[in-house]
């Protein structure tokens, strides 16, 4: 009786709230929605038993996925303008593919049949004792192994894959190089000048440090670094940079 | 009596609200003080005195403290989303309370001793951005809104790594349950054999808890008060004790998985003549006192370099301490069989 109630709890605010998903106008509060929908789908696993799956939903949905989902929509620019907008222009497209799934569910569904002997068919049952996750466990790591392995395959090469379309270089990124900054020494990077009185360090090169300097610490290609440093004790030409002749203040 | 409690319906209700009354007024109490210790340890360390005007060496400040957040006006920005904005406070301050139904204080002594009781922590500590995002979405503030992105993208960095630690503890127990994990380690603390993980988890603990020196979700130099900017009166002083809550739970945390929970540190007989509560009150205070002593040394992180720490150096390193634990444990036939629970 109890556990009756409680399920048709969990079940009828996770079917509205999975419908307020679709029709909440706020995308954020849809994703808020979303979350509420996840918990009582966790809520209907603890009633169900599945005290692990329910916990793993609500860590790898709650507290990854819908992070992530919330902190793109919330950054999102939402014109509710130009959404109806582009409604109209949509909603035929839409309603075509709504149509189609439909149809397809409803094929589906006409001829599903139900195997007459469905409890005498075997499947893998946790032995007496065991909990639900060393179960859980037995299945995956023990008979399926190699199904589950590949699978973790596939999610390896769409990781990869994801990696590889979003990365690009930008030449002007401030990127940090961490083990170069730590092999930077006093000696490369300070340099003693003398500086005639009056005149100041503008003869010098300015304040600007010895120009080797820079390239020890920083990134080839990032912010303010020529992709190709310039070879030490080479000449160095062009206005910003002084020239070999002004190297005489620097303290070898 | 004992069956009134026990195999009637009305009265386990009450056994279970009397149960979470011990631990839930007990720990709002820590809150309250923590508040105070904080002040208090750090004006020791600066050479301060720190709070010492109301009563004896300033001990009603943290109630001093809770009336003015009281008596305040609540402001809520034009623009913010009014329900959200009230939510996200006692989302963070409750979310902090409920995880303590499956901390063990002693041998069984948990309000709930679930199979899953590592998962549960690790679903709640989890859900603990949520406050953090809401607010700083509510809020309808740019700072806010930053603080609260930040506060997302750095708690959800730091989970993986803490999610693979635990995932090398378990490995060595055998069970996902609190009481069990506890007991693994009458022999030797977690503490010892997988003392990379500890300090691991420490670090990340301290990102997960927004505290220094990974406090950048409220980095007050850039961002003002970061994602509780607009907050004043009760919902302010909510996230600040649900910060401080969560801090309690994260010792605790580090005490059950690492620590040897409310065990004695050997098993002989000064030491087992002080009950078990007292053992795991003291290494969460403990655990406490580092986290005050790490904001009072370190200067806040940059926020390239904590993504840095997480990704490249504590996701890599507890990736492969897991692997190594488990080759370790085939090889020497100590891997435990099945769920001992």
């Amino acid at each position: 009786m109890m556990t009756q109630i409680v399920f048709y709890v969990f079940a009828t605010v996770l079917v509205l709230s999975a419908g307020t998903v679709v029709s909440a106008r706020n995308p954020v509060h849809s994703v808020l929605f979303l979350i509420l929908a996840f918990f009582n789908a966790a809520g209907l696993f603890l009633v169900a038993g599945a005290e692990f799956l329910a916990m793993i939903l609500v860590i790898v949905y709650v507290g990854a996925v819908a992070v992530l989902f919330l902190f793109v929509v919330m950054m999102l620019d939402v014109r509710f303008a130009q959404m109806r907008e582009g409604l109209q222009r949509y909603a035929p497209f839409g309603a075509a593919v709504g149509l189609v799934l439909l149809a397809e569910l409803a094929l589906a569904f006409s001829h599903w049949q139900v195997a007459q002997d469905i409890g005498s068919v075997p499947h893998v049952v946790a032995a007496p004792g065991r909990t639900n996750t060393a179960a859980l466990g037995d299945v995956l790591y023990t008979h399926y192994i190699f199904l589950f392995e590949s699978c973790g395959l596939v999610l390896l090469v769409a990781m990869i894959g994801a990696i590889v379309l979003t990365l690009r270089e930008r030449p002007m990124g401030r990127r940090q190089n961490i083990d170069r900054q730590h092999e930077r020494t006093v000696t490369d990077t300070l340099a003693m000048m003398t500086v005639p009185l009056g005149q100041g360090v503008a003869a010098n090169g300015g304040f600007r440090r010895p120009e080797e300097s820079y390239y020890i610490a920083s990134v080839p290609g990032s912010y303010g670094v020529t992709a190709d440093p310039v070879p030490q004790g080479k000449p160095v030409e062009g206005p910003l940079k002084h020239g070999a002749d002004n190297h005489g203040g620097l303290a070898q | 009596m004992a069956h009134f409690f026990l195999h009637t319906m009305i009265g386990q209700v009450i056994l279970t609200v009397l149960e979470a009354l011990a631990v839930l007024v007990p720990l709002l109490l820590g809150v309250a003080y923590l508040t105070l210790a904080e002040r208090k340890v750090m004006a020791a360390m600066q050479l301060r005195k720190g709070p010492n005007v109301n009563g004896p060496f300033g001990l009603l400040q943290a109630f001093a403290d809770a009336i003015k957040m009281i008596t305040k006006e609540t402001v809520i920005p034009s623009g913010a989303n009014r329900f959200l904005f009230l939510f996200a406070p006692f989302l963070t301050f409750s979310l902090a309370m409920t995880a303590w139904a499956v901390i063990p204080t002693n041998d069984g002594w948990a309000i709930a001793n679930i199979n899953v009781g590592v998962l549960y922590l690790l679903a709640i500590s989890s859900l603990g951005v949520y406050g953090v995002l809401i607010a700083g979405w509510a809020s309808n503030s740019k700072y806010a809104f930053l603080g609260g992105l930040r506060a997302a993208a750095q708690m959800v960095s730091y989970e993986v790594s803490i999610g693979l630690v635990i995932v090398s503890v378990l490995l060595a127990v055998g069970s996902l349950n609190l009481n069990d994990i506890v007991l693994a380690q009458r022999h030797v603390w977690f503490c010892l054999p997988m003392f990379p993980m500890f300090i691991i988890f420490f670090i990340s603990a301290l990102a997960e808890t927004n505290r220094a020196p990974f406090d950048l979700p409220e980095g007050e130099s850039e961002l003002v008060a970061g994602f509780f900017v607009e907050y004043s009166a009760l919902a302010f002083g909510l996230f600040f004790l649900g910060e401080y809550a969560n801090m309690f739970l994260m010792s605790g945390m580090v005490s059950i998985l690492f620590l040897g929970g409310w065990l004695p540190p050997i098993g002989i007989a000064p030491f087992t003549w002080i009950p078990g509560p007292l053992w795991l009150i003291a290494k969460i205070l403990f655990c406490l006192f580092v986290f005050i002593w790490v904001r009072a040394t370190f200067p806040r992180y940059r926020y390239d370099q904590l993504m840095r720490l997480g990704w490249k150096v504590f996701l890599p390193l507890s990736l492969v301490w897991m692997v190594l634990t488990a080759g370790f444990l085939l090889a020497t036939g100590l891997l435990p069989q099945g769920g001992a629970s």
